[in-house]
């Protein structure tokens, strides 16, 4: 039987603490959307996804209710549309009417966001590839939901090259065509070395070619939990600290595989992942940054850091991976700027700077998220930051993201508010000095000696 | 039987356990264990029910607990028990 202490614990985690089931994502495969033209593929799209999730939602808010915990986000990612609209789309109006029919099968069944808008390029671009690319700036200048992503490196393949130039480009113009929102548009955007296919959060979320027709994946969250937790044993040694964050990242992951397993039958729809991260929100007492400072540090950012957030990262996946029978997506600790309070006032006192968080992705679960940068960077310096963290991800065989914003109009020393779960962040240096003929040498670089395992 | 867990959280009072018990019976819900506690001053109630013979789903009785709780000035939640096996039992 369980007792008054274990409900009131778990009930205490929910109201006090920010525990969330942050996101459902359903994943449909377009795959089978692909018609005649562009017409006949974009009403194939819209109706496949109006149709597979059109409980989505409700079952969303039904489970929320039935367990007392909120589930935040209802989310859809797609198979990655250079692949759906390779035979059909010539030019890259015809893809930005792709992304403007997610747009409006995602808005009809009522969930935030839609991912997909994505191109897997880590070898190299097909013509229809480098369309879908080209198409992003005006795709999400015009769309409000939909997400898009780039995969251009992996241990496997190397890096791209050409990609990593040619969106360094679109990051730039994906901000200039979103100037009104404060380059809203950008926060939309991810580029990734070794993506996974079945991560179900934003703006990365896309839905693998090796998946099933439709799934449903959860990622979870709790930050707070986490470091309500830590609270407990302030002054213990690692040991003590490390089977703490174990024991409370099993219990975070047990409501989340009960909710996917949950969705997953109400939805008829087979479970694919829990995805076990931290993921902070911009609100008082969801963040990473503040897990960081309860491990010991004056700051996030200070001399410690890496080490902390390595060890933070890898007792959440011991504690989760037990707690699930399949994990996958991300999995670990997102340490983006601007969704974090903690981070922000990091940046803002200056004990975090782009290179201590370049460092920090090395360890964590994702990458350079998140971090608006001044408005003038040069489209060659953004490819030189995304090839720095893809190079990261390719060497270390992990996930390894970069969500810039280039804030135009704006430069160190301003701040941009994004609004809602997206926050606000100040603008952070960027280092001045040139790459231009590195990124301008094209072609791609070679898979690292140590992806060679045949 | 469709076990739920209900808790009760709030400021303590005359007939707090009396007013919901009353509810429980006029909607044929049996309760099958009370455990209560005072944590800080504050009043704490877990209650293990049975809503099978209820004419009520989850959802209706939630938002009539919600009223009660409002009525007497406590906060009143009605859940699923899996999710404190979920998270509590290996």
């Amino acid at each position: 039987m369980i007792s008054i202490n274990e409900v009131l614990e778990t009930n205490a985690m929910v109201s006090k603490m920010n525990l969330d089931v942050r996101t459902i994502t359903m994943g449909i495969s377009l795959l089978d959307c692909v018609g005649a033209d562009v017409e006949d593929t974009c009403n194939k799209i819209y109706k496949k996804i109006t149709t597979k999730a059109e409980h989505l939602v409700a079952t969303g808010e039904k489970i929320s209710e039935m367990y007392g915990v909120p589930v935040v986000h209802k989310r859809i990612s797609v198979t990655p549309i250079a692949l759906v609209g390779g035979s059909v789309c010539k030019t890259t109006d015809d893809f930005v009417k792709l992304a403007e029919t997610l747009d409006k099968a995602a808005k009809k069944v009522g969930v935030n966001f839609i991912g997909g808008y994505s191109a897997l390029v880590c070898k190299g671009m097909t013509p229809a590839d480098e369309l879908l690319i080209r198409s992003i700036p005006k795709a999400l200048a015009t769309t409000d939901v939909v997400c898009s992503s780039v995969n251009v490196g992996s241990t496997k393949t190397g890096i791209n090259m050409d990609a990593v130039k040619l969106i360094g480009e679109m990051i730039l113009e994906t901000a200039e065509l979103t100037k009104e929102q404060d380059s809203l548009g950008c926060c939309k955007f991810v580029v990734f070395c070794n993506a996974p296919d079945d991560n179900p959060f934003m703006a990365g979320a896309f839905h693998g070619v090796t998946e099933a027709d439709c799934i449903i994946n959860v990622g979870v969250s709790g930050p707070g939990v986490v470091k309500s937790a830590l609270e407990q044993v302030r002054g213990e040694n690692f040991e003590v600290l490390c089977e703490t964050i174990k024991k409370t990242a099993f219990k975070v992951t047990r409501v989340g595989q009960l909710v996917a397993k949950e969705a997953s039958k109400l939805l008829d729809v087979p479970f694919g992942i829990v995805d076990l991260s931290l993921a902070p929100t911009p609100a008082v007492g969801d963040s990473v940054g503040e897990i960081l400072e309860e491990i010991g540090l004056e700051y996030a950012g200070a001399p410690g850091t890496t080490a902390a957030l390595a060890m933070l990262n890898d007792q959440v996946k011991k504690g989760g991976v037990m707690a699930s029978s399949y994990v996958g997506g991300l999995s670990g600790a997102f340490i983006p700027v601007s969704e974090d309070q903690r981070m922000i006032d990091a940046v803002s006192a200056g004990a975090l700077t782009l290179e201590k968080l370049e460092a920090m992705t090395c360890v964590c679960s994702v990458g350079l998220d998140m971090i608006a940068i001044p408005g003038d960077t040069k489209a060659t310096t953004i490819s030189g930051i995304i090839a720095d963290e893809m190079a990261l991800g390719m060497i270390n065989q992990k996930t390894t993201a970069v969500r810039l914003i280039p804030v135009i109009g704006k430069t160190v020393g301003d701040t941009v508010e994004f609004g809602g779960l997206l926050g606000y962040a100040p603008i952070m240096p960027v280092n001045q000095f040139a790459c231009d003929k590195f990124i301008n040498r094209g072609g791609r670089i070679p898979a690292p000696i140590h992806s060679f395992k045949n | 039987m469709k076990k739920r867990i209900v808790t009760v959280v709030g400021k303590d009072s005359v007939g707090i356990i009396a007013k919901v018990c009353v509810y429980f019976a006029d909607n044929e819900i049996n309760i099958l264990d009370i455990t209560q506690t005072i944590v800080g001053g504050y009043f704490n109630m877990m209650m293990v029910v049975d809503i099978e013979k209820s004419s009520k789903g989850t959802a209706a009785i939630a938002s009539d607990l919600d009223k009660i709780g409002e009525e007497i000035g406590v906060q009143i939640k009605i859940q699923h028990e899996s999710i404190f096996e979920s998270m509590h039992r290996i």
